[in-house]
């Protein structure tokens, strides 16, 4: 992952309600709780400061209302902040003039919608081409362009069909080809896969990474199943009421929750697909297995079968085959039941 | 409990009758002067003199020092006049100086049927050819050309009105304060009755057939200018983002997003526009608009029933077609074309194509197609003329009997009740109900609605029209619901019940004076009559929809609490449907008001009658005032029934 800062976020603030720029700048800019609620104002978006990196995944995740569409659409300026900086490639997209905002998304951003948002009265060719028509390539150009990518998008031979014709993952399909037209730099998915059934979703979900493979952009994708968020995300941020409670990587937020609330969010998910060996191993002490030793980066999953095979504890090594620590059988038993034993 | 309420509500109404014989005079009919008693006016206040002055002044007024208002209407009317003379030259007289002569008949016919089988299969093509069949075989008196007459009216005002009707729409949605200030006179306009539109139209630009257009255009557009705006404002906004997204400039969002998106509302607009059209069209006959409608208002004043009869059908049926094949259009979805060859991806152009071609050789050798063959023509006046005089001969004592008995017993007493309320009472009444319904605003605005009718000076006759409209109301509800009940209940009937609703309401009401003046000739009660025919199509409907449309699990959780049929329609249906009913009596007294007014042509003492003498005089101040009178009733009582219905389906909740 290179670290180079895509989107660059400070302090953003969204309110709803009657006149939040004044209600904001009353309350010095840092409004309570009571304040919010006793003026009944909506808290979408609260102090969100964060950084998108070039070429990662960052999946935003949160209950219902808790402010994840809104965060997404104050970083592509669809909803104007109340609040706050939104820096793109080092321009200030809050201060740029429409022309400009115009030319960024023409150019540099796609987005993929919930509900698909095609347009009824154009064909999946002509919706794929639609980001091109409006920028005013010919018709030759970019319905050779769009071809490509109904390619890419596996929908061949379905070029004339009108999006009423077409299943709902196949127009899903067609709302990812339409977001790719332009090759965008930074791809933003709002819940794209939350209104399929759950079969289709989990292909569309194959045949995304299958993409992200290909194309290795910048992506900030809204989801709230967790399965989703680890199957794809390189960071998570966890919303809750419009304030991002954490941001961090999967495995961080499990085996160091900051909040209740992430402890609580997380809960149910199973750990051994998520921590890595060295977030539970132990200084070397005592007597390790002759036959075995584990990597720390790997997996509790990809290690726990043949670990718990062994009658003794086990050696773990670095990249370089150098030993950093030992994990012992009974911290994996514990480990893996953790969960359960909860209950 | 809630009965005692309604009562309360009803107190300060009831205390006003009751007290009637101690009230000052002003109280009980509007004073005709001014309070403070300058003399020589209708009206508490001269609404009439100041809209007349308004008139003058607007006629006399340059703008910019360079033209005037009549310049103005002079270049519109001139532009019109243009255009229909291209739509006349082309559907039926030809382009003399070009030598070239109209669409012929048959290419009509052909057209009809090609189009109709590509929208929707052969029963519309069946439609639309046998629709211009009729019109070439009954021609005997001229009714193709008549026809062709209204269909080039048709064919400018349409598409001007919804070109109006769309940019208003756009202004509307754009602007929030265009939208405030567009929506109420939206509201004023479309219950505005006919004949206020040809009066101020024929004030500004004369009479004849482009002033016919003009009314008919302004006439037309509020619909589409209304379905515009819910339209855009109905999209989704993930589909607007969508558009913002992709980098759309405002003209491409609105273009390439906003209007294709709107299509089914567009769609809906185009169907309404053109039966509003239609209907207006053969009503500006009383400007002089040529066409169909001034061959039915001639017929009709002669009271020659059978020719009348004819002209009659080939409106119903031009309305039928239009209407059938607009709602096509709008319904016909896009969808991939099939793989092959051309014949094979576009039959029904290849078709047509093949159609014109054969036209344009055969044209020359055989003349029938340009000119339907006279001796083929006929005409059934007679037959028809021959039915009238029967039932004239035979049962004209008995309907006789019947209209005077109904008229001594029943009409006359009511009207002389109605007339006999004090008109600070109806205020009282209307303005308890508005606050009771919803809150003071609703009552200071139906109070305002009446106000402006008391203070205009035509108070006994709007009283007049609302003893009509209400008689009609109570009749058509005695009727009406019963039938949407029995309709209701079985797939069959209802879907016959619809059908028959959806045909009526495509006529354009001046059809329904015919078959009562058959009947009753010239009378309050072929008036009533024609009323209750016209304005009994939405309660029905409306009815039929309530009932129909009860959620499926409180049907089931009735069902299993053991009810009958009867108890499921008197405790689940009926009390369920109640706030639907109540939208269907607001449609059907607005369809009423519509139709008092246009019923004033044969022959009715309240306000149409006056609208009638504007008409003549062409008194433009008279016309405006009693048309605004009229739209006050129908938007009262619309207020008021619609502030009802919402509170009973949030009560049940099915808001
Ligand atoms: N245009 C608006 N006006 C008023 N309140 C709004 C508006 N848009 C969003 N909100 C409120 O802001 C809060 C956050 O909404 P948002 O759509 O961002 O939530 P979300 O996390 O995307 O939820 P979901 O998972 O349901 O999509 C909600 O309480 C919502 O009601
Ligand atoms: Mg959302």
């Amino acid at each position: 992952m290179s670290s180079n800062t895509k989107i660059a976020c400070k302090e953003i603030w969204k309110l709803y309600g009657s006149n939040p720029r004044e209600f904001f700048e009353k309350n010095q800019r840092n409004p309570s709780d009571e304040a919010i609620k006793s003026e009944q104002y909506i808290p979408a978006v609260r102090n969100a400061t964060f950084d998108v990196h070039e070429g990662e995944i960052l999946v935003i995740m949160g209950l219902s209302g808790s402010g994840k569409s809104t965060l997404v659409r104050c970083l592509s300026r669809l909803v104007e902040p109340t609040w706050g900086k939104v820096e793109f490639d080092g321009i200030d997209l809050l201060q740029a003039p429409e022309k400009t905002l115009i030319e960024i998304r023409r150019h540099k951003m796609g987005m993929v919608f919930q509900n698909f948002a095609l347009l009824p009265h154009r064909t999946v060719l002509q919706n794929i081409a639609f980001p091109l028509e409006v920028q005013g390539i010919d018709k030759a150009t970019r319905e050779s362009k769009a071809r490509e990518i109904i390619e890419i998008v596996g929908l061949q031979g379905r070029d004339n069909y009108y999006p009423r014709e077409l299943s709902g993952g196949q127009q899903q399909r067609v709302g990812i080809g339409r977001s790719l037209a332009v090759e965008p730099d930074i791809w933003f998915l709002d819940e794209p896969f939350s209104a399929l059934d759950p079969l289709i979703r989990k292909e569309m979900q194959n045949e995304f990474i299958r993409l992200q493979s290909i194309l290795g952009k910048t992506i900030v994708f809204i989801t709230h199943d967790f399965d989703e968020a680890i199957k794809l995300a390189d960071r998570i941020a966890i919303m809750y009421e419009g304030i991002i409670v954490q941001l961090g990587t999967a495995e961080e937020l499990i085996s160091n929750p900051a909040t209740q609330y992430v402890e609580e969010f997380t809960r149910d998910i199973p750990r051994a697909k998520l921590l890595s060996v060295s977030s539970i191993m132990e200084p070397l002490s005592g007597t390790v297995s002759e036959h075995l030793s584990v990597f720390a980066d790997d997996s509790i999953e990809k290690i726990a079968r043949t670990v718990l095979a062994q009658e003794s504890d086990v050696q773990v090594m670095d990249q370089q085959n150098q030993a950093v620590g030992m994990l012992r059988r009974q911290r994996l038993l514990e480990t893996i039941f953790e969960n359960s034993s909860e209950e | 409990m809630r009965l005692d309420r309604a009562l309360l509500v009803l107190a300060p109404f009831s205390l006003l009758i009751i007290f009637k014989p101690w009230l000052p005079g002003w109280a009980i009919t509007p004073p005709k002067s001014c309070l403070g008693g300058c003399a020589d006016i209708d009206g508490m206040i001269p609404f009439v003199d100041w809209v007349n002055a308004a008139i003058v002044f607007l006629r006399k007024y340059e703008f910019f020092d360079a033209f005037t208002f009549r310049d103005i209407t002079r270049s519109i009317s001139g532009m019109v006049d243009s255009l229909l003379h291209f739509t006349e030259g082309l559907l039926h007289e030809g382009f003399a100086d070009f030598g070239i002569g109209a669409i012929p008949w048959i290419a009509l016919v052909g057209a009809a049927a090609i189009y109709g089988w590509y929208l929707r299969g052969w029963k519309l093509a069946l439609l639309g050819s046998s629709c211009f069949l009729y019109l070439a075989l009954f021609s005997k008196r001229g009714i193709w050309e008549l026809s062709m007459q209204t269909l080039s009216a048709i064919a400018v005002s349409a598409p001007i009105a919804g070109l109006i009707g769309i940019l208003v729409g756009i202004l509307a949605a754009k602007r929030r304060t265009a939208e405030r200030i567009i929506w109420p006179i939206l509201n004023v306009l479309q219950s505005l009755p006919h004949f206020s539109y040809l009066i101020i139209v024929a004030i500004f630009f004369g009479v004849g057939s482009k002033a016919g257009v003009i009314a008919t255009i302004v006439f037309a557009f509020p619909p589409m200018a209304r379905l515009t705006l819910v339209g855009l404002q109905n999209i989704r906004s993930e589909v607007i983002e969508a558009g913002i997204m992709s980098g759309c400039s405002r003209m491409q969002m609105l273009f390439k997003v906003e209007l294709p998106s709107a299509r089914n509302e567009l769609m809906l607009g185009v169907n309404q526009i053109i039966m509003q059209c239609l209907a207006m069209v053969v009503i500006a006959s009383f400007i002089g608009q040529s066409g169909l409608g001034h061959d039915l208002l001639a017929r009709l004043q002669r009271l020659a029933i059978g020719q009348a009869l004819e002209v009659g059908v080939a409106v119903v049926f031009i309305a039928i077609a239009l209407d059938r094949f607009s709602q096509a259009i709008a319904n016909k979805q896009p969808t991939h074309l099939p793989e092959g060859t051309f014949w094979k991806r576009r039959p029904c152009l290849t078709t047509f194509i093949g159609f014109v071609a054969a036209i344009l050789v055969l044209s020359p050798i055989a003349p029938f197609i340009a000119k339907f063959p006279e001796h083929l023509t006929i005409s059934t006046s007679t037959f028809w003329d021959g039915i009238v005089d029967y039932i004239t001969l035979h049962f004209y004592g008995p309907l006789a009997n019947f209209r005077d008995a109904l008229l001594v017993y029943f009409l006359i007493p009511f009207r002389s009740a109605i007339t006999g309320i004090p008109w600070i009472a109806i205020i009282a009444l209307v303005a308890c109900l508005g606050w009771r319904m919803g809150g003071w605003r609703l009552a200071l605005t139906v109070s305002l609605f009446v106000f402006f009718i008391a203070a205009s000076g035509y108070w006994v006759r709007a009283m007049i029209t609302l003893y009509m409209v209400l008689v009609s109301l109570m009749i058509c509800a005695v009727f009406g619901i019963p039938i949407g009940i029995w309709a209701s209940r079985r797939e069959w009937s209802t879907r016959l019940m619809q059908n028959i609703c959806d045909t009526f309401q495509t006529f354009p009401s001046f059809i329904y004076l015919l078959p009562v003046v058959m009947l009753f000739q010239i009378s309050d009660v072929s008036a009533i009559f024609a009323i209750i025919i016209y304005a009994s199509i939405p309660i029905v409907r409306y009815t039929i929809f309530g009932l129909r449309n009860v959620p499926q699990e409180i049907v089931e959780a009735a069902v299993t609490s053991g009810c009958t049929q009867n108890q499921m329609l008197w405790k689940v249906r009926l009390p369920m449907a109640f706030p639907e009913i109540i939208l269907g009596l607001n449609q059907t007294l607005m369809f009423g008001l519509f139709m008092v007014m246009i019923a004033g042509f044969i022959g009715t003492v309240d306000l149409s009658q006056e609208i009638f003498r504007a008409l003549t005089f062409n008194d433009g101040g008279k016309g405006l005032v009693i048309g605004l009178c009229v739209s006050f009733i129908g938007l009262t009582a619309d207020r008021l029934l619609v502030a009802w219905s919402d509170r009973q389906k949030q009560e049940y909740g099915l808001a």
